[in-house]
């Protein structure tokens, strides 16, 4: 009961410090901090275009967070979602303007398709790692770049006439809705927030219910022992990379079908990838954890665009914010360790 | 147009896009040889070309000329205070060393980007009116043939760089220092037994990869882009991590990789204007860098292995 308390009261408690230190910072640059976070509040709640366009945000941070974390949970740190979410944006894109289907066939194949790339992009490293014993961490910051001039260039070359957007995916491929978008005063909100809840859901009954999951769980806990419990520990570690890559990919696919409808050049990352990191570290790598750290972060990050039409202070201040979160989290060491002294003193 | 002019066009850009790489690149090789891994060096080249080029815009009249130089140290100082956070998170704090640079690589954007709207009211600041001169080396650049490719046309900190990359091996594989950082990124416990300060030593490694990268962000945005805005650093510290690995961890081959990246990157630019490069798409070149890494570390051109306690955090008494 201590124990669970505790793993509640560190995320929460970073949150806090986060947002004390964002005050102090625009304190120190001459602003005021409770207009800034009165304009925040007002870009998420203020009305209804403003939460339609917060949820549309957090739905590639939920799926980017899910992947991060089902990597995690096997040991694995995939710094390359970022990578294999801009592979999965292509190839979404790519089935849906290619292809004339009816739509209960076009929808998912192009959605399966975003998966698919993820899944290839994400199991080159899951295979270096199991074949080399290469950290998956460099390759998967080297496939980054590598997807992202990849990528480019086939937009432009393959896909268009050298062009820097593709053209707009046929209406049997959108993940857009008239009805949400009209529920919300005409934000972007699409149906993709259902698919990446239905994703948390899968991810917790593979982790949680199945043999697999189990065996996931014990090579993220201790490689060796799993081994001489006879798991196959390569394999597990490519197959928790290829389904860790498979929710980066709908992350994509989420942004190619419902947000944009269609890929265009990018001069740097989206860095919802990144950003995917934060969350899955904010929610321990939980199902429920990340969707609701991505609801704090895909909402700070939609609201922050309010910051500076009401107040003179940046948005960037939310960016600051988030990674001081990061920041708090990764040091939960010392957080306890504070704790920890405190409530000796408590018993004293 | 011949060849020997093709490599009067291609090797200067190859060196000017290099030095940052090699400035960052052996910043990482003391923070990794100490054993902390520091994905952070993107967002510290960040914070050095942010120092670099706001000293520059606002002290040009003070220090005229000499105002780049000036803007080097200071960025330099401000890499190495930025770093503080990374070495407090990743030695005392024993933060994930991979999550907490990636929290450096946000915090360091969102900052700048932050500041440069609080100080110019833009997303970008202006162009820096006092630049690093392209100068020919003085006695070097008259050596027939081989001067006019490699001491004509070039920048003075370029080659600085290159001669801090034997500094730096000298460093690390000949004096009492530099056995301690290996030390201590290989083994720390039996560092420790043999009264070394593991944490003093790492904090050391990582100071010095923040003064490092700050110069090369500095170096970069004062040589490539000239103004700073949210695409002036972008992946290049990710490439020198890429250079680090590449070279084995070792000063000299980080500098060869360094090298070797600045003229992938050289071609990608000035390629599509020379005769035997044109027909090359500029993708390959692009991924060239990133690809070749990976193939590095699965060991088809030799294994490159990490330093042994890369990445652990050292927590006295534990087996």
């Amino acid at each position: 009961m201590v124990k669970k308390m505790f793993g509640l009261l560190i995320p929460v408690l970073s949150v806090v410090l986060g947002l004390l230190a964002g005050a102090i910072i625009m304190l120190v640059s001459g602003y005021n901090p409770v207009d800034a976070y009165m304009a925040l509040f007002f870009g998420i709640f203020g009305d209804s275009y403003f939460l339609g366009e917060a949820i549309r945000t957090v739905t590639p941070y939920i799926l980017a967070g899910l992947a991060v974390a089902f990597a995690f949970r096997t040991g694995l740190f995939n710094i390359g979602v970022e990578g294999q979410l801009i592979v999965g944006w292509l190839a979404a894109v790519w089935v849906g303007i290619t292809f004339e289907l009816p739509m209960l066939i076009h929808l998912p194949l192009a959605i399966l398709a975003g998966g698919l790339a993820g899944a290839v992009w994400a199991f080159i490293p899951g295979l270096l790692k199991a074949k080399f014993r290469v950290h998956e961490v460099i390759v998967s910051i080297m496939l980054n770049y590598t997807a992202l001039h990849v990528t480019n260039y086939i937009i432009s070359y393959v896909l268009t006439d050298k062009l820097d957007k593709t053209n707009n995916i046929f209406e049997t491929a959108t993940l857009r809705s008239p009805l949400l978008s009209g529920l919300t005063d005409g934000s972007r909100l699409h149906w993709g927030i259902i698919v990446a809840i239905i994703c948390a859901i899968i991810m917790w009954f593979i982790l949680e219910k199945t043999t697999t999951g189990f065996e996931l769980k014990a090579v993220g806990f201790n490689q060796h022992a799993s081994e001489y419990a006879g798991m196959n520990v390569n394999r597990n570690i490519m197959m928790s990379m290829v389904i860790s890559g498979v929710f980066a990919g709908f992350a994509g696919a989420m942004e190619g079908l419902g947000t944009f409808g269609y890929a265009s050049i990018k001069s740097g990352f989206t860095g919802i990838g990144f950003d995917g990191i934060a969350v899955a570290l904010l929610g321990a790598n939980t199902a429920i954890g990340v969707v609701l750290a991505a609801f704090l972060f895909g909402g700070l990050k939609a609201g922050a665009l309010n910051i500076p039409v009401e107040t003179p202070i940046p948005n960037e201040i939310v960016d600051i914010v988030i990674a001081l979160i990061v920041f708090f989290v990764a040091s939960s060491y010392f957080i306890r360790w504070i704790l920890n002294r405190i409530n000796k003193k408590g018993v004293k | 147009m011949d060849f020997y002019q093709v490599l009067q066009i291609i090797v200067p850009s190859m060196i000017g896009l290099a030095a940052p790489l090699i400035f960052t690149a052996l910043g990482g090789v003391f923070s990794e040889r100490s054993g902390v891994v520091n994905i952070g060096l993107e967002g510290l080249m960040v914070i050095g070309a942010f120092t670099g080029i706001v000293f520059n815009l606002t002290f040009a009249d003070v220090f005229g000329a000499a105002t780049p130089w000036v803007a080097v140290l200071v960025a330099m100082v401000a890499g190495t205070i930025f770093s503080l956070l990374h070495a407090v998170a990743s030695i005392t704090f024993r933060a994930d060393q991979t999550v907490s640079g990636v929290a450096i690589n946000l915090l360091a954007i969102g900052l700048t980007l932050f500041l440069v709207k609080k100080l110019y009211g833009k997303g970008q600041t202006d162009m820096v009116t006092e630049n690093f001169d392209r100068v020919d080396i003085k006695f070097l650049s008259d050596i027939p043939f081989i001067g006019k490719i490699f001491f004509s046309n070039g920048y003075y900190i370029s080659y600085i760089a290159i001669i801090l990359a034997i500094i730096v091996w000298y460093v690390i594989f000949k004096t009492p220092f530099g056995l301690r950082i290996r030390a201590v990124g290989e083994h720390p416990m039996a560092a420790d037994t043999m009264g070394v300060n593991v944490a003093k030593i790492r904090y050391a490694g990582v100071l010095l990869s923040g003064a490092f990268a700050g110069i090369g962000g500095a170096v970069h945005a004062m040589t490539v882009s000239n103004e700073f805005s949210h695409t002036t650093i972008n992946g290049q510290g990710f490439m020198a991590i890429a250079a680090m690995i590449f070279g084995k961890w070792h000063p000299i081959g980080a500098m060869g990789a360094g090298l070797f990246f600045g003229l992938a990157q050289s071609l990608s630019i000035v390629g599509a204007s020379l005769p035997f490069f044109k027909d090359i798409p500029a993708v390959y070149l692009l991924i060239a860098p990133y690809v070749l890494t990976v193939i590095a570390l699965t060991g088809f051109i030799g294994r490159a292995d990490a330093p042994k306690a890369s990445g652990l955090p050292y927590i006295k008494g534990k087996r």
